[in-house]
């Protein structure tokens, strides 16, 4: 196919990793891309490009469909002229003063949170697989910060700060990393699996791309509710998070499927921190531009600079409005780095640290302390007081899950069934978990 | 005796509600009751549960405008519409992942498996999501959804279609594994795994789905459910035990036929549930006979068979008189050849032989199955 030769050119001059990239790059196949067809209202900015406009119309002269939107156009550029034009006017910041101070507290929280688990880690209290989410910080805060509590959100094993931007209080999520019956789960789910019903964050996975289909299924469900069930209010939308690696398993892809298929009010948030452990993304991948995979299955498939609150903010805006209104799911491909190893056993060595550095140089956080300094937004005084008060908040954290008790042995057998019966019948002839020895820990199984 | 309710019901009879009944088996219904096959009974249970709750869906390849693939799911899509019964892509992983999602949010999905050998495809969802939610969120997020479909061998399908799973998801904590033989059973089970509130595991077998069974009037009331962790009592007997799930049972009953004319008068136990087993029934039963034999289809190495063995040693050791005696399929992927594939699942004789062998009545000969 023509198109391959002329993305292996592309592939060679964009995406090498000694340049700056994202900020710079030019959108990719605008006037090529075969499936561009009516233009959508995603990311309405899109039609002031002139790159895309031609090739719109002439696909809509070529290819009669019913509307579909795949914008398949670097975000990014699109931000960054609508940041240009409000630097020029300087009245029309992206964020308003509260939701920017929002913002960095909550990158802060994230941020000193896994400072601490590292901390905690070393001096033996947090034990197992610990994977730290440093440096991501904006995507985790740029989408979650814009759900309802209602709405949906399932991770994978790096999913620390995705519990605290859904607002599972701190000492939950510290007392689960601790063990201690005080956690969000007891402590029977650990750093891995962090659920919380009340805040509907579904877990929390082990295995990468297993959180996928599950994300897909709250999906199928919150519009079984509202067709089936009849709850004409359910809008509930579900995000799900997940890394460049999974981008290549093949639940990803049956997902993507389904969700198009059915229109199913669904993120797909891929975190492309172009690691996978000691795999590169792009030793991995035959294509490493993730956000293509998506308008293959139908739906857009979209490229932001993850190291920017703010442009991930526009980005999830207008997914998540997407999957309220019913017009399907969308695929985000978040650009970011983990500044941390892929867990605290990882000695990290095969990454160039000139990658390192130069990806430390755009952390979100000190990215959004600037805009906000440039725009007038906040004052040093407030942000000092923010990052005082996270500080205290992960310090009676820390206290509160170190004071806490281990589970009692009583624990272990509880909760394998929403139902005890399914331990079954004991030798007397009842039911197991009648016998309240059972639930003292003591009895036989 | 034990205070374990003992249900008998004598086939083409009334069951008999704690009335002890000598079970004169024949198939051929006297009395009057109705007949039904597995297939209707799976049927007529999905029924009346997806009217009776309307968060019950059901979502497999081919069970819409197929009827499913073995037509459990007739008429289904027709009654309840394509949002309710979904066909659904080849996609095992992600369709099984999805419906756990959902059954995590609220919904109460079924989904079917064209046989479970394709589960294995969607395994890490069956035991990952499904059955160690409940533990790793302390009891948050609950999953109340069945897996079915069936299980086993079929009729000349080869290898990679004729494996029984009963064994690996009975390992599994968090799991419950049922297994119905009769229209009955299917009935009850079905309708109580849909209930539940745990994720179940339902095995079904293709060579039953035809076969038909009498039901009792009280068994087709819409409320109607059987206990899950009961066995069941088929034929009561004094001289062994013979212990068996699914198709088996069937083989069983002929087996305490032919052995009944010998004199030998054994006890058939249907195990119905195979995680939780039904240790008590099992004991109780070999503390009275002496003796026991376990008949299972699947891979006899760490097989269902093994787990019952192991646990008569625990609880009534001295109680046995002979060595526990294990039929199980053949240690050998399912061959195709139509000789070969009944040397590699259990035959009725095989069972009669090995009866006998615990009751000393023949030369000890190294089992051949």
């Amino acid at each position: 196919m023509a198109a391959t030769a002329f993305s292996a050119s592309k592939f060679t001059q964009s995406f090498s990793l000694n340049s700056t990239r994202s900020v710079d790059r030019p959108p990719l196949f605008p006037a090529s891309h075969p499936l561009k067809t009516t233009p959508s209202s995603f990311l309405g900015s899109t039609r002031k490009l002139s790159l895309s406009s031609p090739s719109s119309s002439t696909s809509r002269r070529r290819r009669r469909r019913p509307s579909r939107s795949p914008a398949v156009v670097a975000v990014s550029e699109v931000v960054k002229e609508k940041k240009s034009k409000s630097n020029v006017s300087l009245s029309n910041p992206l964020i308003t003063n509260e939701e920017g101070l929002e913002l960095y507290e909550d990158m802060v929280l994230g941020r000193s949170f896994e400072d601490m688990c590292a901390q905690m880690y070393y001096r033996g209290k947090m034990f197992g697989f610990v994977h730290l989410y440093n440096g991501q910080e904006a995507v985790s805060t740029g989408f979650i910060k814009l759900l309802k509590q209602e709405d949906c959100v399932v991770s994978t094993y790096r999913d620390h700060v995705h519990a605290l931007s859904k607002g599972v209080p701190a000492r939950a999520v510290m007392s689960e990393l601790f063990g201690k019956t005080t956690g969000c789960c007891r402590g029977q789910g650990g750093s891995m699996h962090m659920f919380s019903k009340e805040h509907n964050l579904l877990g929390g996975f082990a295995f990468i791309g297993e959180g996928i289909p599950v994300a897909t299924g709250a999906a199928f469900t919150s519009k079984y509710r509202r067709e089936v069930l009849k709850e004409a209010d359910c809008d509930h939308v579900t995000l799900a998070f997940f890394g460049d690696g999974t981008c290549n398993n093949g639940q990803f892809f049956e997902c993507l499927n389904m969700a198009a298929l059915w229109k199913l009010p669904i993120v797909f948030v891929v975190e492309n921190n172009l690691w996978a452990i000691g795999m590169s993304h792009l030793r991995a991948t035959s294509d490493p531009e993730i956000w293509k995979k998506g308008p293959a299955f139908g739906m857009p498939g979209v490229h932001v600079d993850g190291m920017d609150v703010l442009k991930v903010r526009e980005v999830a805006k207008e997914a998540i409005g997407r999957a309220r209104r019913g017009e399907g799911p969308t695929l985000v491909e978040c650009e970011t780095y983990r500044f941390r190893g892929h867990s605290l056993a990882d000695p990290d060595e095969l990454r160039d640290p000139a990658e390192k550095a130069r990806y430390a140089s755009r952390d979100p956080i000190s990215a959004l302390k600037k805009y906000m300094f440039e725009n007038n937004l906040a004052s040093e005084a407030e942000l000092k007081a923010i990052d005082k008060k996270i500080d205290e908040l992960v310090e009676d954290a820390v206290e509160f899950a170190d004071e806490s008790p281990l589970p009692a042995r009583s624990q272990l057998l509880e909760n394998v069934f929403a139902d005890p019966r399914g331990f079954g019948i004991g030798p007397d002839g009842r039911y197991r978990c009648e016998d309240p020895k059972f639930t003292e820990g003591t009895a036989q199984v | 005796m034990s205070a374990i309710l003992r249900k008998i019901i004598a086939p083409g009879g009334i069951p008999a509600w704690g009335i002890r009944v000598i079970a004169s088996r024949t198939y051929s219904s006297s009395a009057g009751g109705k007949e039904m096959t597995v297939r209707d009974a799976l049927n007529s249970a999905l029924d009346e549960e997806m009217s009776a709750d309307p968060s019950v869906l059901l979502m497999g390849e081919e069970v819409g405008e197929y009827q499913g693939a073995y037509k459990v799911s007739k008429g289904l899509l027709d009654k309840y519409g394509p949002k309710r019964v979904i066909d659904t892509p080849i996609t095992e992983a992600g369709f099984t992942g999805m419906a756990v999602g959902a059954a995590y949010h609220g919904l109460r999905p079924v989904v079917e498996f064209m046989t479970f050998n394709f589960s294995m495809q969607a395994i890490d969802h069956i035991i990952n999501s499904a059955a160690k939610s409940n533990y790793m969120s302390s009891g948050q997020i609950s999953v109340p959804i069945v897996f079915r479909g069936p299980n086993g061998a079929a009729a000349g399908v080869g290898a990679q279609h004729s494996q029984c799973y009963a064994a690996w998801y009975a390992s599994c904590p968090g799991l419950k594994v049922l297994a119905p033989y009769n229209s009955e059973d299917a009935r009850g089970l079905l309708k109580a795994a849909i209930r539940d509130p745990d994720p179940v595991v339902f095995l079904e077998n293709e060579l039953l789905y035809g076969e038909s069974f009498p039901i009792s009037a009280e068994a087709l009331d819409s409320s109607f459910c059987l206990p899950i962790g009961k066995a069941k009592i088929e034929r009561e007997g004094k001289d062994v035990t013979i212990v068996a799930f699914s198709k088996m049972v069937g083989y069983a009953l002929k087996a305490a036929e032919i052995l009944a004319k010998e004199g030998v008068s054994a006890e058939v136990i249907n195990l119905r549930s195979i995680r939780p087993l039904d240790r008590a029934t099992i004991n109780t039963s070999v503390r009275k006979t002496n003796r026991l034999v376990t008949v299972e289809e699947g891979f006899p190495q760490h097989g269902v068979g093994a787990e019952i063995c192991a646990s008569i040693v625990e609880e009534s050791f001295e109680y046995l008189d002979a060595p526990v005696e294990r039929i199980t399929g053949a240690d050998v992927p399912m061959p195709y050849a139509a000789n070969l594939e009944r040397m590699a699942v259990p035959q009725v004789d095989d069972i009669v032989r090995a009866a006998k062998r615990t009751c000393y009545r023949s030369v000890p000969v190294a089992v051949n199955a």
